[in-house]
């Protein structure tokens, strides 16, 4: 579960939002809305106003690193700080399971991340957030360089992980996604959310 | 003491003319130097006659308070200079603060102990011993600081996602920037670890070689220079990561928040 409560960051919100356990809520709206402020605001990765706790905690009551080991959230565009692919995971043997059910080879825990494609990179990653095991994803356009093929097998193994209890706060721009993650659809624009999903798109 | 030859101002005058065909060779090549070449060297001219002038007013005085009021402006300076030698440098005070704090703290705590436990004149600040001593440690220490503060900042602009990547998967502050923590203070110390490697059978030291010139024994002047050699190498360790860790602390906040924002923009050089 995941609770905002009038949170507020330079010129987003107020906003209040909550997503259950194993729920799925996404966002949509036009570019520079603050879209992905307001992910980055929830992590706790820029100084902000407002409530926010999840499941087991108040964001309040614990650290920022414990924070965001809780609720874990991947940007559009991943960092990467090693060389090497494996240095990014704390297990890199207990991969290859997942690495299948998204689309890439076992080998690739052996590759350099400067030979890694855009969707290689972002996939790797949504497992690296995962590895840590989250009770909130907060994704931003998490599939947007993905071809549609790709895109439905990270959403079918995000879909399972939400079976087991994952909540999912994601940002995108394909107007089919969350109906495929069978979610909830706000729309946000001015920094206010409103619930009307459907009402504003292509405007 | 013994027999040295001393130097007139026209002797000055005539070693100026390499200087000047250095200028010369720049107009000629079209390196655009020529200026920077002729005030720096202007600059260095006027400096050290006046601190020429001030350190034998200083000596002739034989004041504490006096002497540590040069100290100050030795610490200010030094600090000055940190500052304008970075790339981006930390907003407000903080800025200027960090790198001067380092070095007043790890070369007056190493300038104390030398004078007070290794050197040991009478009476222990004798401004004969502490302005030369404390200028050649922070001379060091000035230049490690800057150019570990300097790494560290860049790494803060260009590896700002590589950071925030860290810490989104729960990493500290701290373990977030060990990398680019580790490679500033690495920058920060290879001065001085190259100094002290190579010095003796490529370079004499400028002061050793200075003291053998003005007719000191070469056996005296070697255990003066490796005296100092240590200080500056401890002092210039102790600044720096004193420094690094400062700013570092700055960068971020206490939610373990990257904090580029308190850096200020780069500027082009030159």
């Amino acid at each position: 579960m995941l609770r905002v409560r009038g949170l507020t960051r330079l010129a987003l919100g107020p906003v209040d939002l909550e997503v259950a356990d194993g729920d799925c809520l996404a966002i949509t709206g036009p570019s520079g809305a603050g879209k992905s402020v307001l992910l980055r605001a929830i992590a706790d990765l820029d100084p902000n106003e407002g409530t926010v706790s999840c499941t087991s905690c108040a964001r309040d009551a614990v650290t920022g690193p414990d924070w965001r080991g809780r609720v874990a959230l991947l940007p559009a565009e991943s960092g990467w700080w090693g060389d090497a692919v494996a240095m990014h995971f704390r297990n890199p043997g207990g991969q290859r399971n997942l690495l299948g059910q998204v689309g890439m080879p076992a080998e690739a825990m052996g590759w350099d991340v400067a030979r890694l494609s855009t969707g290689e990179r972002h996939r790797l990653a949504l497992m690296r957030a995962l590895e840590r095991g989250p009770e909130v994803l907060l994704l931003d356009e998490p599939t947007t360089m993905l071809d549609s093929g790709t895109t439905l097998l990270v959403e079918a193994m995000l879909r399972a992980r939400m079976a087991q209890g994952l909540s999912i706060l994601m940002v995108t721009h394909e107007a089919e996604q969350p109906v495929r993650m069978g979610a909830r659809a706000l729309w946000l624009e001015g920094g206010r959310l409103s619930a009307s999903a459907q009402q504003g798109v292509g405007s | 003491m013994t027999s040295y030859v001393s130097l007139g101002y026209g002797d000055l005058a005539l070693a100026s003319v390499f200087v000047l065909l250095n200028g010369v060779l720049s107009i000629w090549l079209g390196l655009g130097l020529e200026r920077r070449l002729a005030v720096a060297a202007v600059r260095m001219f006027v400096q050290l006659t006046l601190v020429g002038l001030v350190l034998k007013t200083l000596f002739g005085m034989g004041s504490p308070w006096m002497t540590a009021l040069w100290v100050l402006v030795m610490l200010l300076f030094a600090g000055r200079e940190v500052w304008a030698r970075q790339d981006s440098r930390i907003l407000g005070w903080w800025g200027y603060g960090i790198g001067a704090g380092a070095m007043a703290l790890s070369a007056g705590v190493v300038a104390v102990m030398a004078l007070g436990v290794l050197v040991r004149p009478d009476p222990w600040w004798a401004p004969q011993y502490a302005l030369p001593l404390l200028g050649m440690i922070l001379g060091n220490a000035m230049n490690g600081v800057s150019l570990a503060l300097d790494s560290l900042h860049r790494a803060v602009r260009r590896e700002a996602r590589a950071i925030e990547a860290q810490l989104m998967l729960g990493a500290t502050r701290w373990q977030a920037a060990r990398p680019f923590l580790r490679a500033a203070l690495r920058t920060g110390l290879m001065p001085i670890v190259n100094a002290m490697a190579a010095t003796g059978i490529v370079s004499l030291p400028g002061m050793m070689s200075g003291q053998i010139l003005a007719g000191i024994d070469p056996g005296e002047a070697v255990k003066y220079q490796i005296l100092v050699m240590l200080l500056i190498a401890g002092s210039t360790g102790m600044g720096v990561l004193l420094a690094a860790f400062g700013s570092l602390y700055r960068l971020t906040d206490s939610r373990h928040r990257l904090r580029p924002d308190r850096l200020g923009s780069s500027r082009d050089r030159r």
